[in-house]
């Protein structure tokens, strides 16, 4: 019962990372927040819908999400993010990008109304049993996409000339801008690649939950947001971790508490970390924001 | 003399103005708050609480609201002594979803089903008086001591306290005022909806109440009175465009955002008013 608990906390929590490892990124690279970034993930899952219900294949309804949200973090940035980057406070993209989230939700719910809809299965999910735990091929497929998804990422971030252009922007764009990085395309880059992971995250999510709503990005998102937090604001590590414990406390604690306090696990565990390690479970130095 | 309809609108106008305040007071000390619905919603049930099963009259009620919204804050303020800028922000955001699992999950104040039968004790005065409290205790603020503590240690925590503030006790001031402020604005709501439920102080109604403040700009508190104005009347003029409404509210809010990134208010704006308002004292 408890190692069942544990695994299908860490696919919840895969997923969760995803999300989370988004918002990293690019807070890593700017120092500013992207509250936007919960609809992103909400319109790839839609995208998502839409390309399953026109009778694409799982892995094609995977790779559309994600370029849909992709595409969308890109006009983000460009809308909502770098007209303020040099003006106003650190307050003001939080403001244009709740704008953005208004807009992005209400456009779906002009689209595909506001009721949740339910989300066609990729297949027909086969249930293999390992002894104490049985897991669903579905499961498998979730999990195993988003730790191959941070491998991925982790890769490109350390191996590649274009994910060390996103680390050195994520440093100093002063210095990464004078030894010749092209500061601008290291920014679209990193919202790109931060959109790409949220919207195959809602695919997996709305996968897992076999249902989507337009609210479903609020929900997400500010988990993401606690998960950025608990891993230390800026770290891809931090948020992969973070992304892990968040999901196993939630699905322990429905399975153990009551299902209504899922949402606030995730905060308070972040709380009580923050209280102890301000900086995060990973985090090195501290934000002054 | 007026409508029911337009004296509706009056008074949530005037709840906005108040919770966007209650935000701008910790804000104008550098302590940027997400989680004003929380303390909103503590104002809200406790005020309702004792009005519904202890028939408190309305005024202790509200002030019971606003001394634990106030205590609150005190205690939320401790933690963030430790935090700053965007940290501070999403702990706050956190505290906010706190309270809403708390109130969700509390049986005696009615749970997900919310908690009804409010009496009507909100009225426009009770409302306006509040803002008028408000604006004056605002524009007395600013000239005052506690008022430059705060300017101080919002432009640079380490010079302030090496002129002497004492960053620790204004915080937590600038905190527990915050949640009073809310506190009242929760009891105003709810007696006034005579019906709550957790999901009306979600995030979605923190963030707006950051909105209101920052759309206004966060150089004077005339900007929180002021977008929050103008942002809780918007969707009754957008009423024409329908299922469009808020899709056109957020294309105006992220227009007018780009156009003015500091708010409606900002600084440049302030110091022509005041300039003007000098010049014309000075020829008066």
């Amino acid at each position: 019962m408890f190692v069942q608990q544990l695994v299908n906390g860490l696919m919840l929590g895969g997923a969760y990372a995803l999300v989370a490892i988004g918002y990293t990124l690019i807070f890593g690279v700017l120092n500013l927040l992207h509250l936007a970034h919960g609809e992103v993930f909400m319109v790839g899952a839609y995208v998502g819908l839409a390309l399953a219900l026109a009778g694409f294949s799982p892995w094609a309804t995977l790779a559309g999400a994600m370029l849909a949200a992709a595409v969308l973090g890109v006009v983000v940035e460009r809308v909502a993010f770098r007209p303020v980057r040099n003006r106003g406070s650190h307050v003001t993209p939080l403001m244009t990008t709740i704008a953005v989230g208004l807009v992005l939700q209400h456009g779906v719910v002009k689209i595909f109304g506001a009721e949740p809809v339910a989300f066609p299965a990729p297949f027909a999910s086969a249930s293999l049993d390992l002894g104490p735990v049985t897991l669903t091929t579905l499961q498998l497929l979730i999990l195993g996409t988003s730790v191959a998804l941070m491998a991925l990422l982790e890769l490109f971030l350390r191996a590649t000339p274009a994910g060390m252009a996103i680390r050195a922007t994520a440093e100093n764009p002063t210095v990464a801008g004078l030894m010749g990085i092209n500061v601008s395309l290291a920014i679209v880059l990193t919202f790109a690649i931060a959109s790409a992971l949220a919207g195959a995250a809602g695919v997996l999510l709305a996968w897992n939950f076999t249902a989507l709503s337009p609210f479903f990005g609020v929900r997400v998102g500010l988990k993401g947001l606690a998960i950025m937090l608990l891993g230390g604001l800026g770290n891809v590590t931090g948020a992969m971790v973070g992304g892990l414990i968040v999901g196993v406390v939630e699905v322990l604690s429905v399975a153990y508490l009551a299902s209504s306090y899922r949402d606030a696990f995730a905060f308070a565990v972040m709380i009580l970390i923050l209280l102890v390690r301000p900086t995060g479970l990973l985090g090195a130095r501290l934000q002054s924001g | 003399m007026l409508s029911d309809h337009a004296v509706s609108i009056l008074i949530f106008a005037g709840i906005d103005i108040i919770m966007a305040l209650s935000f701008f007071l910790p804000a104008s000390a550098g302590q940027l708050s997400a989680g004003q619905g929380g303390f909103m919603a503590l104002g809200a049930y406790t005020s309702a609480y004792l009005s519904v099963h202890h028939q408190a009259p309305f005024p202790l009620a509200l002030a019971a609201g606003g001394l634990v919204g106030g205590l609150v804050g005190l205690v939320v303020g401790f933690p963030a002594l430790r935090l700053r800028g965007l940290y501070l922000v999403l702990v706050t955001f956190g505290f906010g979803e706190m309270v809403r699992v708390l109130f969700l999950s509390a049986p005696a104040f009615g749970g997900p089903a919310g908690f009804a039968g409010i009496p009507p004790t909100t009225t426009i005065w009770y409302v306006l008086g509040l803002v008028l409290v408000l604006v004056y205790f605002f524009a007395r603020l600013s000239r005052s001591r506690m008022g430059r503590a705060f300017a101080a240690l919002r432009d640079d925590e380490a010079a302030a306290e090496a002129m002497g503030v004492n960053s620790t006790y204004v915080k937590l001031a600038a905190f527990a005022a915050g949640g009073v402020i809310a506190g009242l604005g929760g009891g105003l709501y709810a007696h006034y909806t005579l019906f709550i439920d957790p999901e009306a102080f979600g995030v979605g109604r923190s963030l707006f109440v950051m909105l209101y403040a920052v759309f206004g700009g966060l150089a004077s508190f005339w900007g929180s009175v002021v977008g929050a104005a103008i942002l809780s009347v918007l969707p009754e003029l957008l009423r024409w465009v329908k299922d469009w409404r808020e899709i056109l509210y957020g294309l105006l809010v992220l227009l007018m955002m780009l156009v003015r990134p500091q708010g409606l208010l900002d600084p440049t704006l302030l110091a022509r008013i005041s300039a003007r308002g000098e010049r014309a004292a000075a020829r008066g």
